[in-house]
Order: C-alpha cells, then sequence, then structure tokens
C-alpha cells in the first residue's frame, strides 16, 4: 500500500461533489485517461451519495454524527483501492440491495442503478455491511494505461 | 446544475449545464416539472451536450419524467450525450424506451417524421 490518503467529511448530498473532486484528484496523478478519471469520479459519486441517502437518510438517525471516511490508496503499479465508509443504519440484504433497479424509493423518481453504475465501471466491487453498523464498500480500478513513468 | 427551457413549437427543450448528481437531481426534478405542467407541449426532448458529469441519478430523472409524459402519450428524446452519459442511461436501457439523437434539431425532425406516419 502505497500514497495513502485519508479523508473524513460530513455524509450529506451537498458534499457528493466534493466527493468526487477528491477521487479526481487522487487519481490525477497516476495520469489517467479522460475516462478513467470519469468512472472513478462517477462509482465515488455513487458510493458517496449511498451512505448520504441511505446510511445516514433514516429517520431515526437524527442525532448520528454522519461521518462518511474515504480512503485511497495504491495496491500496486496503476492500481487503486478506494473505500468509501459510513456509520449509518447499513444494509440488512446485501445482495438484494445490489441488484439492478432495487430501490427503496417508492416515488420512483431513483433508478436503483447505484450499485451497477459501481461494479462496471470498477474492476473489482465489495459491499461490507451489518445493520446498526454502517457500511464499507471498497472498489479496486486498475488503470490500464498506467505507462509508470 | 443549470436548466434552461425553450418551446419550439409543440416541443419542450430542456438543456442542463454543469454537474448532474442526487444533489442537484432533487431541485432539476422539480423545475422540469413545473415546466412541463406550465408549457403542456406534446413532445420532450432533454439536451445533455453541456453536462460535464452525471451519475445514476440521471436515470432516476430521466425515466421519471418519461413516466410523467407517458400519462399524456407524449414524445421524448434525448440528444447529445457524452460516451459515458449514455453509457450510464444503456445500463438501466434507457434507450430501448426513449429515442436518441444527436442535435435537438435531428430530435424535432424525428417527432415531426413519426407524426407524419
Amino acid at each position: 500500500m502505497e500514497k495513502e490518503l485519508k479523508v473524513q467529511m460530513e455524509g450529506i448530498l451537498e458534499n457528493q461533489g466534493l466527493a468526487r473532486a477528491i477521487a479526481a484528484a487522487y487519481v490525477s496523478q497516476f495520469d489517467p485517461t479522460l475516462d478513467e478519471l470519469t468512472e472513478v469520479k462517477t462509482a465515488v459519486s455513487e458510493a458517496f451519495s449511498n451512505a448520504a441517502l441511505h446510511g445516514y437518510g433514516g429517520e431515526h438517525t437524527e442525532d448520528v454524527k454522519k461521518t462518511v471516511t474515504m480512503e485511497f490508496a495504491t495496491v500496486s503499479a496503476g492500481t487503486i483501492m478506494i473505500k468509501v465508509m459510513d456509520k449509518g443504519c447499513g444494509i440488512e440484504d446485501i445482495s438484494k440491495a445490489m441488484e439492478p433497479l432495487f430501490t427503496t424509493d417508492t416515488d420512483q423518481n431513483r433508478s436503483g442503478m447505484g450499485f451497477t453504475v459501481m461494479e462496471s465501471f470498477t474492476d473489482r466491487l465489495k459491499v461490507d455491511s451489518k445493520p446498526g453498523q454502517g457500511t464499507t464498500v471498497t472498489m479496486i480500478k486498475k488503470l490500464d494505461t498506467y505507462y509508470g513513468f | 446544475m443549470e436548466i434552461i427551457f425553450d418551446v419550439i413549437g409543440n416541443t419542450l427543450i430542456v438543456e442542463f449545464f454543469g454537474e448532474l448528481d442526487h444533489h442537484a437531481a432533487e431541485k432539476t426534478r422539480v423545475k422540469i416539472d413545473t415546466a412541463m405542467d406550465n408549457y403542456m407541449t406534446k413532445n420532450l426532448v432533454m439536451d445533455f451536450s453541456k453536462v460535464s458529469f452525471m451519475d445514476s441519478s440521471g436515470i432516476g430523472m430521466v425515466l421519471g419524467r418519461y413516466r410523467k409524459m407517458g400519462e399524456n402519450s407524449c414524445n421524448m428524446a434525448i440528444v447529445g450525450c457524452s460516451k459515458t452519459i449514455r453509457n450510464i442511461l444503456n445500463m438501466a436501457g434507457v434507450f430501448s424506451i426513449i429515442d436518441y439523437y444527436g442535435t435537438r434539431e435531428e430530435a424535432i425532425e424525428g417527432f415531426d417524421r413519426k407524426e407524419v406516419s
């Protein structure tokens, strides 16, 4: 593990733009292609909005401190690992939550495609979560065009 | 995220500027719904050519408006998506129900053709 970066911020939707700007800044040091940069930004944006919307979205969590921690590290040349962690309500059924088009939204304004987008824009995706104990999303992204200069 | 509305004939054009994420989507949704109710056009075009970033919130926004249009059996089209935005919308099969065109002019032509046939 090299070039580690750890950022802690408030898990509210207003911070979504900041979260992906930080992700973009971290990835930029490896000279990614524009596509790779966009993919990492999108994946982090999804993970962060999940934490803010679902992790800390419930009515029972109002007095909880909404903290989202993001960890970035380089696992090998051109391969980065990103963790997005919250201490929110957690996920009861992870595989159900990861199904494409599964959503808890009843107004039909959200698509249920968050995890699907994360999965297709990263090389590996792992979700650790327990009800009441928060959620950790771990993503591995290979930058294919890494030349090692 | 900023949006500009334009009405050409029977078509309401919604042009998006900037970054579309969950934070922006909520406000955007309300603005578009209000405009749709005010102008009552038969067709709706969403122009993504000035969108610099979009995540899955865009899918919900598009499909939500499609459902709203569908209530009055109207036409809808999407124009000007970047590769990544097309990719994201495609994951949910958006383009199997909503037509895609390169430009808004082509979209309006497409609506006209549908009306004739």
